[in-house]
């Protein structure tokens, strides 16, 4: 009998160096991936036909994005590479997997999670109106597409990428109109000590900052977010400065994210437990220094477990693998455990900076008017939730969720989870940690009706 | 009317024929459907919860909101699914609703 082959879910950073860690050791690994190339989202690769160079679309990072683009074609005659397949269920030892329209169950035995992670959304007024646009999404039409989300677009939430998104739109020739920032300066100076931890990043983020201003762009920090105003379309932003002024910016696109959020939910299926974590005011399901969870034989690894960032999702995804190897018995030496560790020390440190000169504007989840769609899926509005917390008595969320259907929607809950559970806590006024989690439940994407589950 | 997305460079790929709403449209090779047709339009579906026009959002398969209809009533989510000669797609209401 054939044992069941090691599964790796994603081909970001993280998955492909998992793989490559796999396959030095003697194994051929399943690498799951829900794009139809590796790469991930950070070096997600431009469809062919697209001629621009790695340069144009990775800039300071190109090296590292062609270094695992070629490190994971050299793989691909020792895996099982299935690109398009979307892994949906997780139950009895196997994954449950769907590729054009086909399912199949398939049996793993380790499991290496390297699924990614999304843009963190604070909801605001007028977020549904076309022309809305995560911040990662804004990314991704600009580096996969050549297309940019507006001609005099407006970036709005917090984060290195509010400022790298900003810097490549710039660059490629577009109007930016503003560059709105929650966090303020004082936030970024109290970071300053951890941020240092890796001072070349610190200043490739200065750099961008710096080059905008040059360029131009209006940046102002310390904003709070009041509305985006449009009926078929965007035409505009409302924001409170700093210092109280309200101001309009016309535009015809906005780019909103505060951060990122791990995917979490196949780490929720396969029964890891998860605990809350003060830093990203999230739930993250807990592991190891290696990146064992608390399901034996199930791996976390990249921005999935923790929100690290792309070189650390390489260390993590190949320490994950060494970890499984370990586990199933293969021979790592503590050598190359210890290495890893040590690299990834700082990287912890640096993201706990992040979020301290980014900080998740929670406050901001109080003040959302009644009206205000938390989820786009089903329009369920702040009011309904603050209702379904209060009147009808939800103590956490999965109630609020039977309740109100938050989170029941198509997407299950990652563009509105984290918000949701900050509204229901400060109705109740209560800490986000006595609200819970949403749960994540199988199927996690929507499949097709027409298909046969086995 | 003018589109959400504007194209930025790689305008040198062959072009692709594709019927959005009955009308015909071209696109270019290696487009996902959602960059075909924000680049002509401002919405890509209706929200079933209120009617209102929707766009997508995150571009990245997590938020669902870029599902669009066949005209021979398959769904297809826009902003993973390359174009192709042929694909005839229905952004207004569902597919069923423009049956006569």
């Amino acid at each position: 009998m054939v044992a069941d082959p090691v599964i790796v879910v994603g081909a970001g950073p993280a998955g492909v160096r998992a793989a490559a860690r796999l396959v030095a050791g003697g194994q051929r690994p399943i690498v799951l991936d829900e794009a139809d190339r590796s790469g991930g989202q950070i070096y997600r690769r431009q469809p062919a036909h697209f001629t621009r160079p790695p340069e144009a679309l990775y800039g300071s990072e190109a090296g590292k994005a062609t270094a695992l683009h070629a490190a994971f074609d050299a793989l691909r005659p020792s895996i099982d590479y299935r690109p398009n397949t979307l892994a949906w269920g997780l139950y009895g030892g196997a994954l449950l997997t769907l590729t054009d329209n086909a399912v199949a169950r398939v049996p793993y035995r380790a499991l290496i999670l390297a699924s990614g992670a999304t843009d963190r959304i604070m909801p605001l007024p007028g977020w549904t109106v076309p022309g809305v646009f995560s911040l990662g999404g804004a990314q991704i039409a600009l580096k996969a597409q050549a297309c940019a989300i507006g001609a005099r677009p407006v970036f709005l939430g917090t984060g290195p990428l509010l400022y790298l998104v900003a810097y490549q739109y710039k660059r490629a020739g577009v109007a930016v109109q503003a560059v709105l920032d929650t966090s303020r300066l004082s936030h970024r100076i109290k970071a300053l000590g951890s941020l240092l931890t890796r001072p070349g990043v610190l200043a490739q983020g200065l750099r961008y900052t710096a080059w905008l201003l040059r360029a131009g762009v209006e940046i102002h920090t310390g904003v709070t977010p009041l509305a985006v105003d449009g009926e078929e379309r965007v035409s505009g932003v409302r924001i409170r400065l700093h210092g109280g002024r309200e101001q309009y910016f016309a535009c015809d696109a906005v780019g909103l994210g505060y951060g990122l959020r791990s995917e979490t939910q196949l780490a929720d299926l396969a029964g890891c437990q998860f605990a809350f974590d003060p830093v990203a005011r999230q739930w993250l399901p807990e592991i190891d220094a290696d990146g064992r969870s608390t399901t034996p034989y199930v791996y976390l690894a990249g921005d999935g477990a923790m929100i690290r960032g792309a070189d650390a999702a390489e260390l993590s995804g190949r320490l994950a693998a060494c970890a499984a190897l370990r586990d199933l018995g293969e021979a790592v030496t503590e050598a190359e455990l210890d290495g890893l560790r040590r690299q990834l020390a700082p990287m912890s440190r640096f993201r706990r900076g992040l979020e301290q000169a980014f900080p998740w504007p929670a406050r901001l989840a109080a003040g959302l008017p009644d009206a205000t769609v938390v989820c786009r899926c089903e329009a369920i509005t702040a009011g309904d939730l603050r209702h379904a917390a209060t009147t009808l008595e939800a103590p956490e969320v999965n109630r609020a969720k039977a309740l109100s259907r938050v989170g029941m929607g198509s997407c299950q809950g990652r563009m509105c989870g984290l918000a949701a559970a900050e509204i229901v806590a400060a109705a109740r006024g209560v800490d986000l940690a006595e609200v819970g989690r949403l749960r994540g439940q199988a199927p996690l994407k929507p499949l097709p009706i027409s298909v046969t589950v086995p | 009317m003018a589109g959400l997305f504007h194209r930025v460079g790689e305008l040198a790929r062959n072009q692709v024929r594709l019927i959005v709403d009955g009308e015909p449209v071209t696109a270019l090779e290696g487009d996902t459907l959602l960059a075909a047709l924000l680049t002509r339009g401002c919405r890509l579906r209706q929200s079933e919860f209120g009617g209102d026009a929707r766009a997508g959002f995150c571009l990245m398969g997590a938020c669902q909101e870029c599902w669009v209809w066949t005209a021979a009533g398959e769904r297809m989510r826009a902003c993973s699914t390359p174009v192709r000669d042929g694909l005839n797609v229905v952004t207004a209401g569902t597919a069923w609703s423009l049956i006569p």
